[in-house]
């Protein structure tokens, strides 16, 4: 390459009043208005919403059927700290409210929330759309149907050992995740009309041979059955908290490593593509992740909807669109947000309990109907 | 073939000085029908650094196309493009993206990104983070330097904490301009770049785009429908026409009433800028 030796761009000083060393005032003024997310801002962030969520989940715990006051809330976690067990510090009935039945639900409600929030952040970036959510689109349905169908054919667990219902709904999330992208992608673009409507006829679809399901079984599960389709997070175990905990853990870290590439991914399949992204590669394993990670929470607390959708648009219009910072504080904020719903659940009737889909469906629906509306010109 | 002038992959050769090459490339979408006529049939051209070269003619004759296959969007169903002498097919979509940079004519804007977040993302294909950041790093000070850079470069460096979504249609160009220029490319690829500017932004774009040609002997193609700003800007212009290039060459060889007649099939008047010389076109009498 004898004349192709161009110049760099960077080795020529040119006009520019620029040069290498002069980062400082530059990022510092991009750094005090908000133009880029430093990493010291991005992990302030992160902490300020662990302690809330810490508070969010003590506090939770105290409230339900029966009240646990938070002086023995902490006295027995204190001790549980210290000695290793409770002893004394609060009656028997209060410990195995608080450690059998009340913190295994608080926590699977922070890890189901926090999950369905992380995917609706990564199905938005995929779908280049704001109003993508696992459940709209069908994706909560596919793994439902998943979930249903291993359970009527008694394939719940191997060994009675690991649950792989989370596997089933996985197979069935990516089926419906594949659906949509399929039907509803013309000419390389998404157009959202399209996106929605494959939602609602998949989602139709789907929900009939649900019921169908549940129709064939003996009524005595189908019950059961459909208690988990409406969005519960009843009854937990320490067991069944470790074994999501894992698939969550596993497919939450492979997403967040994702999240450079999500923001590339934002700006359009053609100029991601441009930008070195091998997009056919990434959507693959975002169809994967996302469906893995809707799988596990789908077979534990059924459809619990618009998490996915409410909780990143509104953290993004709190801390803005890089993923790097906005997918865990979504995982952060919709974890308390299922765990407060799940509160008002388990509260606001008592003794009786709403199922907490309805809750966050009564939250979210209005929200969601309003962007439609109020950002409509936007949309298409 | 009207006019062929200045093509110095006739005779097949390889030429080395050529950044990017393209020869014979032929391309149709949809692969299911074989009846469909080509979008790009047997098309040869190739560019020398810092040349600026126009693909101008009219709707629908395959100039978009072109230009995403010399980027490597698209892919050749024959015939093959040489990024810097390296067959394009064989090169990683980050290796592309590190010699060369796409502007595409629409964007995405649905989510709020600022500008300065937008510029950092062409800093993309020089990432070196390895799997234990977990995609959480921050940006390198090289990075934020070369935006930065980039952004002065492109004048939308007082933009930096704006939302893309909220800027002007020139803005916004002039930002995506300048996330291509954070990529370092030694070549810039750009679909319409003028299309929905107004006059000063026109010209504001044309004097950005002969700068970084004439002074980091930047090479760039670009699209367009605009025949007088193809001449005052590029150092040659394909014309293409049913997908494939019936003239090509310098300004004043190309854009003639003769070529533009069995290119546009219309007749225009071609005579001289005033101040430049270089071919003007005007509409002809329309009675």
């Amino acid at each position: 390459m004898p004349n192709g030796q161009a110049t760099p761009l960077t080795s020529t000083a040119g006009g520019a009043p620029v040069s290498g060393s002069v980062r400082s005032p530059v990022v510092a003024g991009w750094a005090r208005t908000g133009a880029i997310v430093t990493s010291r801002r991005r992990w302030l962030v992160l902490i300020g919403l662990l302690v809330a969520s810490v508070v969010v989940v003590l506090v939770s715990s105290c409230f339900g059927a029966a009240r646990v006051s938070g002086r023995d809330l902490l006295a027995a976690l204190l001790e549980l700290v210290t000695v290793g067990r409770i002893d004394g510090a609060v009656d028997e009935t209060t410990g195995a409210i608080l450690f059998q039945i009340r913190l295994p639900r608080v926590l699977m409600g922070f890890l189901v929330g926090g999950t369905l929030a992380v995917v609706g952040a990564a199905l938005q970036a995929l779908l280049r759309n704001a109003l993508a959510d696992p459940y709209v689109l069908g994706v909560s349905s596919g793994a439902a149907l998943g979930v249903a169908l291993a359970m009527l054919l008694g394939l719940g667990t191997i060994a009675a050992v690991v649950s792989v219902l989370p596997l089933w709904g996985f197979a069935g999330g990516l089926m419906a995740l594949i659906l949509i992208y399929r039907l509803a992608q013309s000419h390389g673009r998404l157009p959202i009309h399209s996106l929605l409507l494959a939602g609602v006829i998949l989602n139709a679809m789907l929900t009939a041979l649900i019921m169908f399901i549940t129709s064939i079984m003996d009524p005595a599960r189908s019950a059961g059955l459909i208690a988990w389709l409406m969005g519960s997070l009843t009854p937990q175990n320490w067991t069944g908290l470790a074994g999501i905990a894992l698939y969550v853990a596993i497919g939450g870290l492979a997403l967040l490593y994702q999240a450079p590439a999500l923001n590339v991914l934002t700006q359009g399949e053609d100029t991601a593509r441009s930008l070195g992204i091998d997009t056919e590669r990434i959507k693959q394993r975002l169809y994967v992740l996302t469906a893995l990670l809707t799988g596990a929470v789908v077979s534990v607390s059924g459809m619990i909807g618009f998490i996915g959708m409410l909780i990143p648009h509104a953290v993004r219009m709190a801390i803005g669109s890089d993923h790097r910072l906005l997918m865990p504080a979504s995982a952060f904020v919709g974890g308390m947000f299922l765990v407060l719903s799940d509160t008002v659940a388990r509260t606001a009737f008592a003794p009786a309990e709403i199922p907490v889909g309805v809750v966050t469906a009564l939250a979210g629906g209005p929200f969601f109907l309003y962007l439609l509306l109020w950002r409509k010109d936007r949309m298409v | 073939m009207v006019t062929q002038v200045l093509s110095r992959s006739d005779d097949g050769q390889v030429t080395t000085a050529a950044i990017l090459a393209v020869e014979k490339v032929s391309f149709r979408y949809s692969l299911s029908q074989f009846g469909r006529p080509w979008t790009i049939e047997e098309a040869s051209f190739d560019v020398a650094p810092g040349q600026v070269l126009g693909i101008v003619g009219p709707n629908g004759s395959g100039k978009s196309s072109l230009l995403k296959l010399s980027a490597g969007l698209l892919r050749p169903e024959s015939g093959i493009i040489r990024l810097a002498g390296q067959a394009i097919g064989n090169l990683s979509p980050l290796a592309i993206a590190r010699t060369l940079a796409f502007v595409p004519q629409e964007q995405a804007h649905e989510f709020p990104f600022t500008v300065a977040e937008t510029v950092l993302m062409g800093r993309f294909p020089h990432r070196q983070a390895g799997w234990w950041s977990m995609g959480m790093e921050a940006e390198r000070e090289e990075d934020l330097s070369t935006a930065h850079r980039a952004m002065v470069e492109a004048d939308v460096v007082e933009l930096a904490d704006r939302l893309v979504s909220d800027l002007s249609g020139g803005e916004r160009q002039r930002v995506m301009i300048a996330r291509a220029l954070a990529q370092e490319p030694r070549i810039l690829l750009l679909d319409e770049p003028t299309a929905f500017l107004d006059l000063n932004h026109q010209i504001e774009l044309c004097s950005l785009i002969q700068r970084l040609a004439k002074e980091r002997s930047l090479t760039v193609v670009l699209v367009s429908h605009d025949l007088n700003v193809a001449s005052l800007l590029c150092d040659r212009v394909l014309m293409v026409k049913d997908g494939k290039i019936c003239a090509q060459g310098t300004p004043v060889e190309t854009i003639r009433p003769e070529v533009l007649r069995a290119v546009y099939g219309c007749d225009v008047v071609v005579d001289s800028h005033p101040q430049r010389g270089v071919p003007r076109v005007t509409l002809g009498v329309v009675q």
